[in-house]
């Protein structure tokens, strides 16, 4: 196990891996798998990319073990890159995130778009100095992932669909639940923290705050101009888009050119993404949006937010 | 507070294309400042003084652009009252290095960017300063480093030789992040700067007296 005396979360750790997701807010966290797309993202004003080997789409279309990404691919990206540099590792699997804090990735993403590899611990995330984010569909999920140590959250939404409803969906219900935190008395929390099977403290400090105690961002179907819009005026601070911006479906990488004029347009939303004017000439500007597939139309057990808990 | 929030003093802009605006915005307010969000050109013909927040520069660099605002800052940090932090002082700077890219060119001063390393490097040091108050708490994230300055810039404080914290006439910048600590002093030191103007509405512009003549960087 790691070692705790050397963590980050020790005096100073969380307020600096907390501070490096202030730094993205009001940007786009984009998915790519080369040094391409890497050179894309960055020419189109991403603030940061995640380092996989496949899209989402691709590992939903094509199945097997999703584990983190080869060294030689993450390194590339990161030689390629002068932003922020990301990569998952499986739900649980602290070895992963190991190898990937000895690289030097400058934030974590314990995803559930990969194969699990643990049915019941999340990675102690307190245990290094790299910082974590972590999807959730509902407050009490954010609320655990944040007391291991997360220092974002995403919202899960369904991964390499290209369809937002579910991003929309936990994106809502976390607002709700911290709203509904707000207005309750003080004896009434203790109540709402066996609810939201979440630690007393971090209830107490939403209810108080109205918001979460660290970035909350939206990922999970994002694949226009107007989804990213729509996630930020439902209060995401930030975006990730991943196989809506490199994919035409779930096995066809668009054409680069293409790719390109998606992620600017993307970028633009999200800085300008309550202003109607600028949407509309961004949704202009980008053509060829995803195919998709519809998240009503799936098999249940197909879906990747089920897990992790 | 500090200052009177009638229709004379003078309005603190903050750039809001992407970063850490927010903490920014309120920094200010909680010193009394009245302050507005930046994103397009007529923004920011309506405010007083600036601030260019941490974030990514690069995102920055390629929003201003495509808003057609880049021109239309690179004259107003020429004159008016300006803070950069971070990504800020980046932009700031009259030569960028790792990798080399455009900035505003106001600044006398070269800065490379990621100069300390990756995010594990970050870190929250505290140093002294030439402002009064002793030691003060510095918040760096990838941060970046002045590399070396040129005439006209006075260096406020220093990290290992190097300068963090310089003025140069009516620009600010610091390579750490003021704005996630809670000490207030060089929000209220820029503040300073904002009331050294001459007259707080926009058409009376700050007279600039430099020795050199900052460089502007091509397009």
């Amino acid at each position: 196990m790691t070692d705790h005396k050397n963590n980050g979360s020790g005096g100073h750790g969380l307020r600096l891996k907390v501070g490096l997701a202030e730094m993205l807010k009001g940007g786009v966290i984009m998915d790519v798998t080369d040094a391409q797309q890497a050179e894309i993202a960055e020419r189109a004003g991403a603030v940061a990319v995640m380092a996989l080997e496949r899209v989402p789409a691709q590992i939903r279309a094509e199945g097997g073990v999703a584990r983190m990404a080869s060294i030689k691919k993450i390194k590339e990206i990161m030689s390629a890159s002068s932003i922020p540099v990301m990569a998952k590792c499986r739900i649980g699997h602290f070895v992963e995130a190991q190898v990937l804090q000895e690289l030097g990735i400058d934030f974590i993403d314990e995803s559930e778009v990969l194969t699990p590899a643990d049915e019941l611990h999340h990675v102690d995330k307190h245990a290094f100095k790299t910082p974590f984010v972590c999807g959730a569909r509902d407050l009490g999920e954010a609320l655990r992932r944040i007391a291991e140590g997360a220092a974002m959250i995403r919202t899960k939404g369904e991964a390499g669909t290209g369809d937002v409803v579910h991003a929309v969906k936990h994106l809502r219900q976390i607002v709700k639940d911290m709203r509904q935190l707000t207005v309750m008395g003080e004896e009434e929390l203790y109540a709402a923290a066996k609810e939201h099977r979440a630690p007393y403290e971090l209830i107490r400090m939403v209810a108080k705050s109205g918001k979460l105690p660290v970035p909350n961002f939206s990922a999970g179907g994002i694949a226009t101009p107007a989804d990213a819009a729509l996630v930020r005026q439902l209060g995401a601070e930030a975006v990730f888009v991943g196989s809506g911006i490199f994919m035409s479906d779930s096995t066809t990488f668009a054409p680069p050119k293409e790719a390109e004029i998606r992620a600017r347009a993307i970028v633009r939303a999200t800085t300008f993404f309550d202003d109607p004017k600028v949407l509309a000439e961004a949704s202009e500007e980008c053509t060829g949006a995803m195919k998709g597939l519809a998240i009503s139309a799936m098999d249940p057990s197909s879906m990747m937010q089920t897990r992790g808990w | 507070m500090t200052r009177s929030s009638h229709a004379a003093s003078p309005v603190v802009g903050v750039l809001a294309l992407q970063g850490d605006y927010a903490p920014h915005a309120q920094a200010l307010e909680e010193i009394g400042v009245r302050t507005k969000m930046v994103r397009t050109k007529e923004e920011l013909a309506q405010v007083d003084a600036l601030v260019l927040p941490g974030g990514e520069s690069t995102t920055f660099l390629k929003l201003l652009d495509r808003e057609g605002l880049f021109v239309p800052l690179q004259s107003f940090v020429q004159t008016r009252p300006t803070f950069g932090t971070c990504a800020g002082c980046i932009l700031l700077a009259k030569k960028v290095l790792n990798p080399e890219q455009q900035s505003l060119g106001v600044l006398n001063a070269t800065v490379e960017r990621n100069a300390y390393g990756r995010q594990n490097d970050s870190e929250i040091l505290t140093e002294e300063t030439s402002l009064p108050g002793g030691p003060l708490e510095m918040v760096f994230i990838r941060a970046p480093r002045i590399a070396d300055v040129g005439d006209g810039v006075e260096v406020l404080a220093r990290r290992s030789g190097a300068p963090i914290l310089v003025r140069e006439q009516n620009v600010l910048a610091a390579t750490f992040h003021p704005e996630l600590s809670e000490d207030r002093r060089i929000h209220r030191y820029f503040l300073q700067m904002v009331e050294e103007l001459p007259d707080a509405s926009h058409t009376s512009h700050y007279k600039k007296t430099a020795v050199a003549q900052p460089v502007r960087t091509n397009l």
